[in-house]
């Protein structure tokens, strides 16, 4: 469940200008897609709901807890345990493996780290022969795949996706979307992408145009 | 206190004691005797050389001496008799001679072959462990023989009456004001000179302080340009990282564990750095004691590490910490938004 009430954002440089962001309330498991335009702050409304920026006014709630309500060290915690965030630029950390940076992931979600889990889903995302590369030797696809393992490997309840399919492929784009469909299934959480990519409009039954 | 022929009161510690530079020259065995009866005198050791077996001084002295040193025999037993010598450590390991075998001196205290007193060869009885002081690079023995040596060589050129000599004489006193008292005395009514090794050693060490306290001033340099280093590579490694460090704030980190992640990285550099400069240091100093023991016949001691290198490791640290404080200040202010979203 995720719910905003009148977001409202401005940048200390640029104080002029304000963002108001529409009102989001989804449902247990219900998944979203915002759409707009490039510079209308679709990755700002990204970063509100994921706690990295504070809003100048309203709140998030993500199932039952005022994110912005939360201290300093208590956002950090939500945010390592219940919010995913799958980036539009993959970023790891480029001295380890595959695998070790999911692990770093999971530990610092501070829930318990589950092996089962862990293998099942680089089963998923085809990434299990690849797991002891250094990151920097993987392929483009496999590093979109495994920013997707990044963003769901604690189970959250928040799965927040920023242009996942803006450098692929229709074949791809197709794929990774149902991973991430199916992904957001399997962890039982929120879907929200946010993208100005048109082809991914008919997977998802709502929309959100800011 | 040493005593011997007049000059430079420098040399003559360096040529007596250390055996590093030549004597300034000889003194008469009847005012070494008429010195030694001062009471105030608690122990005189006369020293006589002047020859040397390739290039190692032959040192003809008291049994004292050897205790002087605290040196003890390792193989053979002690010289007794005229043309008998026991070697110094590092002597027996460089000449690789046995006991029993005979050798002969060469005149003067510089290798040569011509000048060989090839009618008195000396025995060798015995080896001397290793003190780390300068007996280990001399020959020594009795004073008997050195003089008998020369005895055989000044008849044949000279005829001249037997007189004795000695080279200097190594006093101990029995409290330090006989010592000034006698040295002012004999500086200034006898034709010999006086020398306090500590004294004169102090003076040398003044004249070659600029060039310790310039090679201080330049370790101390290099110590801050090295804090620095840290504190540069450091503030590099939070810029360049500071995606990875963003993006681990995003897995919820805290503020907290990425100074951590920052302090332990520049710790474990400096350790390293330390423990490295530490070893090369001490491979430093043995290349340096080889080549100096043969040159100067200066033996440097490989020592454990020590209170003073601990304090220079509490030191290191202490830098490392106020580097790695300093560098991540920049942590604090980490937006982890902007840096995500700048693509």
């Amino acid at each position: 469940m995720i719910r905003t009430t009148s977001l409202r954002f401005t940048y200390q440089n640029t104080k002029t200008h304000t963002f108001y962001f529409p009102d989001i309330d989804l449902s247990f498991e219900q998944n979203a897609l915002i759409l707009g335009p490039s510079g209308v702050g679709k990755t700002t409304l990204l970063h509100l709901m994921a706690g990295l920026l504070i809003p100048k006014k309203g709140n998030v709630f993500i199932g039952n807890t005022c994110v912005h309500q939360l201290t300093r060290n208590q956002l950090n915690n939500f945010r390592g345990k219940h919010i995913g965030i799958i980036l539009q630029r993959g970023y790891f950390i480029k001295s380890l493996t595959l695998l070790e940076n999911l692990k770093i992931r999971e530990k610092l979600s501070k829930k318990r780290t589950n092996q089962n889990r862990r293998r099942q889903l680089l089963e998923q995302l085809e990434l299990t022969e690849v797991s002891n590369k250094k990151v920097h030797e993987l392929s483009e696809g496999q590093r979109q795949r495994l920013s997707i393992a990044l963003g769901v490997i604690h189970k959250p309840k928040v799965i927040l996706a920023d242009e996942p399919t803006s450098n692929l492929d229709d074949k791809n784009c197709e794929k990774v979307i149902s991973l991430l469909k199916k992904e957001a299934q399997i962890c039982k959480s929120n879907l929200v992408i946010i993208t100005h990519d048109q082809r991914v409009k008919s997977h998802f039954d709502k929309h959100i145009i800011l | 206190m040493v005593i011997g022929a007049k000059g430079s009161p420098l040399q003559l510690v360096l040529s007596a004691i250390l055996h590093m530079d030549n004597p300034t020259g000889n003194i008469s065995l009847d005012e070494v005797l008429r010195i030694r009866k001062n009471p105030m005198i608690k122990e005189a050791i006369p020293v006589s050389y002047g020859d040397n077996y390739m290039g190692y001084r032959i040192l003809g002295t008291s049994d004292q001496y050897v205790g002087k040193y605290g040196a003890t025999l390792k193989e053979g037993k002690l010289n007794t008799k005229n043309f008998e010598a026991i070697f110094g450590a590092e002597v027996a390991k460089k000449l690789k001679l046995n006991i029993g075998s005979s050798f002969v001196s060469s005149h003067g205290l510089i290798q040569n072959e011509v000048e060989e007193h090839d009618e008195k060869p000396f025995i060798m009885t015995g080896v001397l462990r290793p003190t780390g002081t300068v007996i280990d690079h001399l020959i020594i023995t009795n004073i008997e023989s050195v003089w008998e040596v020369h005895e055989h060589e000044e008849e044949h050129i000279e005829h001249k009456e037997e007189h004795k000599e000695v080279t200097a004489l190594l006093l101990n006193f029995r409290n330090p004001i006989g010592a000034l008292q006698l040295s002012r005395s004999i500086n200034k009514d006898t034709s010999l000179q006086a020398a306090l090794p500590k004294f004169e050693i102090d003076r040398l060490l003044k004249f070659l302080g600029i060039g310790f306290r310039a090679i201080n001033g330049i370790a101390i340099a290099i110590l801050l340009v090295a804090g620095l280093s840290i504190f540069i590579g450091l503030i590099k490694t939070v810029r360049e990282r500071k995606h990875e460090l963003a993006l681990l704030r995003t897995y919820g980190a805290t503020t907290f564990q990425l100074l951590k992640l920052v302090f332990l990285e520049a710790f474990f550099l400096s350790l390293i750095g330390f423990v490295l400069g530490w070893f090369l240091g001490r491979v430093g100093i043995v290349l340096f004691s080889s080549l100096a023991s043969d040159a100067y016949k200066y033996h440097l001691e490989i020592s454990s590490p020590d209170m003073q290198e601990f304090l220079m490791l509490l030191i290191v640290v202490f830098m490392t910490i106020l580097a790695s404080i300093l560098a991540s200040y920049s942590l604090f202010k980490l937006n982890v938004s902007k840096i995500l979203a700048d693509a």
